[in-house]
């Protein structure tokens, strides 16, 4: 292990191999979003009858899930490699090398911001085929994949947090439904501006993952929209900044040598 | 006599774990409260769509689904605990110590069905509380509430078999998938007739549809399809506990 960027490229190269090794971390984090798309967008077409839905097609509307839902994927994966490792032993035994810290993270999250864009080219091409064209074109498509590497970033760097200061699998895995709750209290379904429960509306406006979705969303229905634009990718941003200084606060104690 | 002991005894520790286990019994509780109010909450609009013509409101119809999905993953998490009993050996050694073996099925499928009753009176409790409106009569709910054991009866022996046969925790999704499918492909959002396209043909065969349109039928105080929903429901449930008991064999032969 000569340079940080060796170290980097064969710790990622090695956080790739083992998920891709593991069908269970592939394929799960591909079909399940795809299958929830699939129920949502037949079950709730009627919903577009209603007036001010923004598109004819509910499919449209409802594939900017699976992006977060991919990131929420990405948390579990990075938390839960990471808390196995430590769980294992590996990080006591790469604490005798000279690895750098950082190398560490950047490496197990590599893997993780991979895994982030196939799902998102995979989710691209379902949505294509099942009729969906972008309003921002191929633009938004590279547009679309900046985000979603940016968001596998962000929540793959609050999983490996967890994972170092805790340590345990079981843990980073509870995790899970403390971020579906976010997601199902945001406009994954409906439009906020729709939402006619007040308390509801209230919550899904102040949960920065409608802002993400809405984000993704623009890109699909709208096409350049500057300020959903910013809003997403500045919340994105920010939780990447405080996920990784957090992880990085927690590693050394980990690493200790 | 001796079944009767063996599932007393398999309810109970299964009933005590999940009871002292608040990483157990938290997400029972909380994962159906948070659908409810994820979807009665989030989806109340969809009360305003031409031909949804429910008469109890969004709320009462989607307390239906999320007290029958309540119901199947109730029985699916029990499966997960029998699993888990497979991974640490607890399981051999009940099956070693247990003189009448299917008394092991019967005591999961019973600990599966108080620890649903228990997250059904907490979701019936929150449900009235934020003002759930009910047409039926004395009759009419409690025969939702008999439906929905029997699908749990139907969820646990489904989850009991496929755990018996795999015998490890990674049997999890095994048993979870096609319970989820099952429920999402009835008519979550929206009455049948307002399903449209593959989701509408998928529904149609479907026969939770036919537990979940009787269901919401007692809700409203107009009983339809009732026949229809109990031989579904209890039809499952008969086919799952032959699986349940073959899967029992199979375990046994195992060792």
């Amino acid at each position: 292990m000569s340079t940080t960027a060796d170290q980097v490229a064969l710790l990622a190269r090695r956080s790739v191999l083992r998920t891709w090794r593991n069908p269970a971390a592939t394929i799960f984090p591909l079909v399940f979003p795809m299958l929830l798309l699939a129920v949502n967008s037949g079950g709730l077409r009627a919903e577009t009858h209603l007036p001010g839905f923004p598109t004819h097609s509910f499919l449209a509307f409802a594939l900017a899930v699976p992006f977060i839902q991919g990131a929420l994927f990405a948390t579990m994966n990075a938390g839960t490699d990471l808390a196995r490792d430590i769980e294992s032993g590996f990080l006591s035994r790469l604490s005798l090398t000279p690895l750098r810290g950082a190398a560490l993270l950047a490496g197990q999250l590599g893997g993780v911001v991979a895994l982030g864009v196939v799902q998102a080219c995979f989710y691209i091409i379902v949505g294509t085929i099942a009729g969906v064209r972008l309003a921002s074109g191929i633009g938004g498509v590279a547009v679309l994949l900046v985000f979603a590497a940016m968001i596998s970033l962000a929540f793959g760097s609050l999983g490996a947090w967890v994972a170092l200061r805790t340590g345990s699998t079981e843990t980073v895995q509870s995790l899970f439904p403390v971020f579906f709750v976010f997601l199902f209290i945001s406009s994954m379904n409906i439009p906020r501006n729709l939402i006619s429960t007040t308390w509801f509306r209230d919550a899904a406006t102040a949960n920065p993952v409608s802002y993400l979705l809405e984000c993704v969303r623009s890109l699909i229905i709208t096409g350049w929209n500057g300020k959903a634009l910013a809003l997403g990718f500045g919340i994105v941003a920010i939780v990447a900044v405080v996920g990784l200084s957090l992880a990085s606060v927690a590693l050394p104690k980990r690493l200790a040598r | 006599m001796r079944n009767v002991s063996v599932a007393r005894a398999v309810a109970w520790r299964t009933l005590h774990n999940v009871f002292t286990n608040p990483s157990l019994l938290i997400p029972q509780l909380a994962f159906p409260l948070f659908f409810f109010t994820a979807f009665a909450g989030g989806l109340s609009r969809v009360h305003d769509v031409r031909g949804f013509d429910f008469p109890q409101g969004y709320t009462a119809f989607q307390f239906v689904f999320v007290l029958l999905q309540s119901a199947a993953f109730g029985g699916v998490f029990t499966g997960f605990g029998i699993a888990r009993d497979f991974e640490t050996g607890f399981a051999r050694r009940l099956l070693l110590a247990a003189p009448h073996r299917t008394g092991i099925v019967i005591g999961y499928a019973a600990a599966a069905l108080c620890r649903w009753l228990v997250t059904a009176a907490f979701l019936t409790a929150v449900a009235f509380a934020v003002g759930m409106k009910v047409g039926g009569n004395g009759v009419d709910l409690p025969a939702l509430y008999v439906l929905a054991a029997i699908v749990n009866s139907a969820a646990v022996l489904w989850a009991c078999g496929v755990a018996m046969r795999l015998r490890s925790m990674q049997a999890g999704p095994v048993m979870q998938m096609p319970v989820f499918l099952v429920l999402f492909f009835a008519p979550v959002y929206v009455p049948l007739d307002l399903l449209s396209g593959w989701i509408h043909g998928v529904a149609v065969v479907n026969p939770l549809t036919r537990v979940l349109e009787a269901g919401r039928s007692f809700v409203a105080g107009s009983p339809t399809q009732v026949a229809a929903a109990y031989a579904a429901a209890i039809g499952l449930a008969v086919l799952f506990s032959l699986w349940a008991v073959r899967g029992l064999r199979k375990a046994e032969a195992a060792g």
